[in-house]
């Protein structure tokens, strides 16, 4: 039975298991599910990872192209982040424009990586005001199981320290490229950790069946120094200070710990 | 043209720009039942940002397959005004207009009886006419009340307010430049009673002993706030109140 | 026995009215033994029972109640009513008829059309469907001539006053017939247009003093002045 609706005896056991520090799956609170990454998959892409956690499946291209910068930001190079639910992916997605759910994983993975500065935009610049690179960071989701932010959120890391640019030359203006490639310039490497809120219990990397039991979300974002660069809170619910406190402790340790596995690819 | 950054967004004495200690909201005007239409409204001022809340319903679902079977939707419309802004902004809702309404309506929702009214829809629809920083949080003061005019049984009022940091110090309530040119931002939005946040993001950076006094510090803008807010729904009736003279 | 505020105090939504032994009224909740308003409204103890007299309120439909609503919809078999509350209510063709419903035969439009008024009675309602009306009795059916005025639900039963004190008094001193919807729609029919003007002035001065004392003798006092020709201030 595949339609989004999750029985009541599957919820009441969910939320009895977690009263007891339990899982459906049998793992801890605070422990992520296994995943798999893969990179350099989308060939014509200048970079490109593929994350499965658990069995959310998502991948991330990135397209490098030539653009004029924003006005107010004349030397520096432009972020832009998009995500797709593809129809494919879960039976709840219909086809057509990003939905609410869409442009907020998009914002928050964007949130990541431009409030840790993890590219160096100010290297992108080619002739100030005039032209700069623009990175395209298109989320791709191909399977829901859960926590599509994480899974987002490290595909796209993984992707951006995949990404390899052409070298060029600027001459009177115009771009010349040159042989050989230079890896984008990724200078932060932010990982983001979800967590949901069930029977006024905390677990991390909510599955599918946990996110429709759950409260409300709360996803975190750490940088490479541990400090605290984006956050979102989710959903119907709340959460109290002293938990948005201990996730947040919670979090730095966690990111710390996939954000090793991700940059050693 | 290029912007000139801020010269110093604080001064020596642990001044802002704007004349405001670290730790004080900006002015705040609170006015409840302004639209004659809709079936509750607000409006608020909160320093330059002026934003008018408008509630309708509970009412019926269209189109009736996004009814839910046990409870009221919610639906919420954050928008900006094309003059609301320094350069003019495209009518058409942008993809911050779509996230922010989705927050809204997550921050609203826990405070609502829905389940009294199983089949319904509310409808919340926020107009920034004039921003300046923070108009996430001043949307959410204003829909509260709204909703509560709307004769909308509620738990508690949702409050919202931002901390930030700014040139190192943290502060409460970041207009415009301090947002654009600061080191980090935090909306958040409490229900007092609860001791239930609903509405908390960040952008920035903040380590995890600021973060734990940013977030310390916008729960204290927001209890500040509610009893506005509490003051701002008591005004309306005041004048009910009083008995008429023999 | 603690309880936080006055009688007729204004309370808002989140206040706390009382705590441990006190019972949840209309417009409260209870939560780990504490009764916080849900509205705005004027707080009531009454004995053990804490209750709010809400200010704004709209319409919830009640089996039992009498409603007066607008037609807003013909379909087939069936008129879609505006009472005023979240729901549309429902008036099947054979109860207006008294038989089945011949859609070859029966035009439903000749008997009520869209923007006709109706007073109907609510016999079925639940959680899972739209209100259903009846206008099989006496008394209900299409409203032919008067004025109709809306006032807010809550203040109603002020309107018609302890059993029916209020309404009775006001029915004598006007000499206007007057049907209380308590959807919060009231008809009022009199024999002169002044007749008519007079009776709704009455209830909108009710509705703005509602919470108030000596409310019956006062609306009363204000009538009789008026139908005199003095100004009542």
């Amino acid at each position: 039975m595949k339609s989004p609706i999750i029985i009541r005896v599957k919820q009441k056991q969910i939320a009895q298991l977690v009263s007891q520090g339990k899982r459906l799956d049998g793992r801890g609170l605070t422990d992520h599910r296994e995943f798999q990454l893969e990179t350099g998959i989308a060939g014509r892409a200048e970079g490109s990872a593929r994350v499965r956690l658990g069995k959310t499946e998502v991948l991330v291209g990135i397209k490098i192209d030539v653009g004029t910068p924003f006005p107010d930001v004349p030397d520096k190079g432009v972020l832009t982040v998009n995500a797709e639910l593809v129809p494919l992916a879960s039976p709840s997605f219909e086809p057509g424009p990003p939905n609410e759910n869409a442009v907020e994983l998009a914002r928050i993975v964007d949130r990541g990586i431009r409030e840790s500065k993890a590219i160096a935009l100010e290297e992108l610049c080619v002739e100030p005001g005039k032209k700069v690179f623009i990175v395209f960071v298109d989320v791709y989701v191909l399977n829901h199981d859960g926590n599509l932010i994480d899974a987002s959120a490290m595909a796209a890391l993984a992707a951006l320290l995949n990404t390899k640019m052409f070298k060029y030359e600027v001459k009177e203006g115009e771009i010349e490229v040159k042989p050989g490639y230079t890896p984008l310039p990724v200078k932060d490497y932010p990982v983001a950790v979800t967590f949901a809120k069930i029977n006024d219990k905390l677990i991390v990397d909510p599955g599918l069946d946990e996110e429709q039991v759950m409260d409300a979300r709360l996803t975190i974002t750490t940088d490479k120094d541990g400090n605290i660069c984006a956050l979102q809170k989710g959903g119907y619910g709340y959460f109290t200070t002293q938990q948005i406190l201990e996730a947040a402790k919670i979090a730095k340790s966690k990111g710390e710990e996939l954000r090793k596995r991700v940059v050693k690819g | 043209m290029s912007k000139k950054k801020t010269e110093k967004l604080i001064d020596k004495k642990g001044i802002r720009i704007d004349g405001r200690e670290l730790n004080k909201l900006r002015p705040i005007k609170l006015e409840v039942g302004v639209l004659d239409n809709a079936n509750g409204s607000a409006y608020i001022e909160q320093g330059k940002n002026k934003i008018l809340a408008g509630v309708y319903g509970p009412k019926e679902v269209h189109p009736k397959h996004l009814a839910i079977s046990d409870r009221a939707l919610l639906r919420c419309r954050y928008h900006m005004a094309p003059f609301s802004v320094q350069e003019r902004k495209s009518p058409a809702p942008s993809r911050r207009e779509v996230e922010i309404s989705k927050v809204i309506k997550e921050a609203l929702e826990p405070a609502i009886f829905a389940e009294y009214y199983p089949r319904t829809s509310i409808e919340l629809f926020i107009e920034v006419l004039q921003a300046d920083g923070g108009t996430r949080c001043a949307s959410l003061t204003a829909a509260s009340l709204a909703l509560a005019d709307a004769g909308i049984p509620m738990r508690d009022l949702v409050a919202a307010c931002a901390a930030g940091k700014v040139d190192g110090h943290l502060v409460l309530d970041l207009n415009d430049v301090e947002d654009k040119e600061g080191e980090a931002d935090l909306p958040l939005a409490l229900i007092p009673s609860l001791n239930a946040v609903t509405l908390l993001q960040m952008d920035g950076k903040a380590t995890l002993e600021e973060f734990e006094q940013l977030v310390n510090m916008a729960v204290e803008g927001c209890k500040q706030i509610h009893k506005l807010q509490k003051e701002a729904l008591k005004a309306k009736y005041i004048t009910v109140k009083e008995e008429p003279k023999e | 026995m603690p309880t936080f505020y006055e009688r007729k105090q204004i309370v808002t939504p989140g206040d706390l009215l009382a705590e441990n032994d006190y019972m949840a009224g209309d417009n409260t909740y209870k939560e780990n033994g504490k009764i916080y308003a849900t509205r705005v409204g004027l707080v009531d103890y009454d004995n053990r029972r804490v209750s709010v007299v809400a200010l704004k309120a709209f319409y919830i439909p009640y089996i039992g109640d009498l409603v007066i609503g607008k037609v807003t919809d013909v379909t087939l078999g069936v008129w879609l009513i505006d009472i005023n509350a979240p729901y549309p209510a429902v008036l099947r063709a054979s109860d207006a008829l008294n038989r089945p419903f011949k859609p070859q035969r029966d035009e439903l439009s000749s008997i009520f059309d869209v923007g006709d008024v109706v007073i109907a009675e609510i016999v079925a309602y639940d959680r899972t469907r739209d209100p259903l009306l009846t206008v099989s009795d006496l008394g209900l059916g299409k409203v032919k001539r008067g004025q109709i005025i809306e006032v807010t639900p809550t203040k109603i039963p002020r309107v018609i006053g302890r059993q029916g004190s209020m309404i009775t008094m006001l029915k004598q001193e006007t000499g206007c017939q007057i049907t209380v919807g308590q959807n919060g729609v009231i008809l009022v029919s009199g024999k002169s247009l002044e007749d008519e003007q007079l009776a709704i002035r009455a209830i909108r001065k009710i509705e703005e003093e509602a919470h108030t004392s000596g409310l019956t003798d006062r609306i009363t006092e204000m009538i009789k002045n008026e139908k005199r020709g003095v100004e009542h201030v």
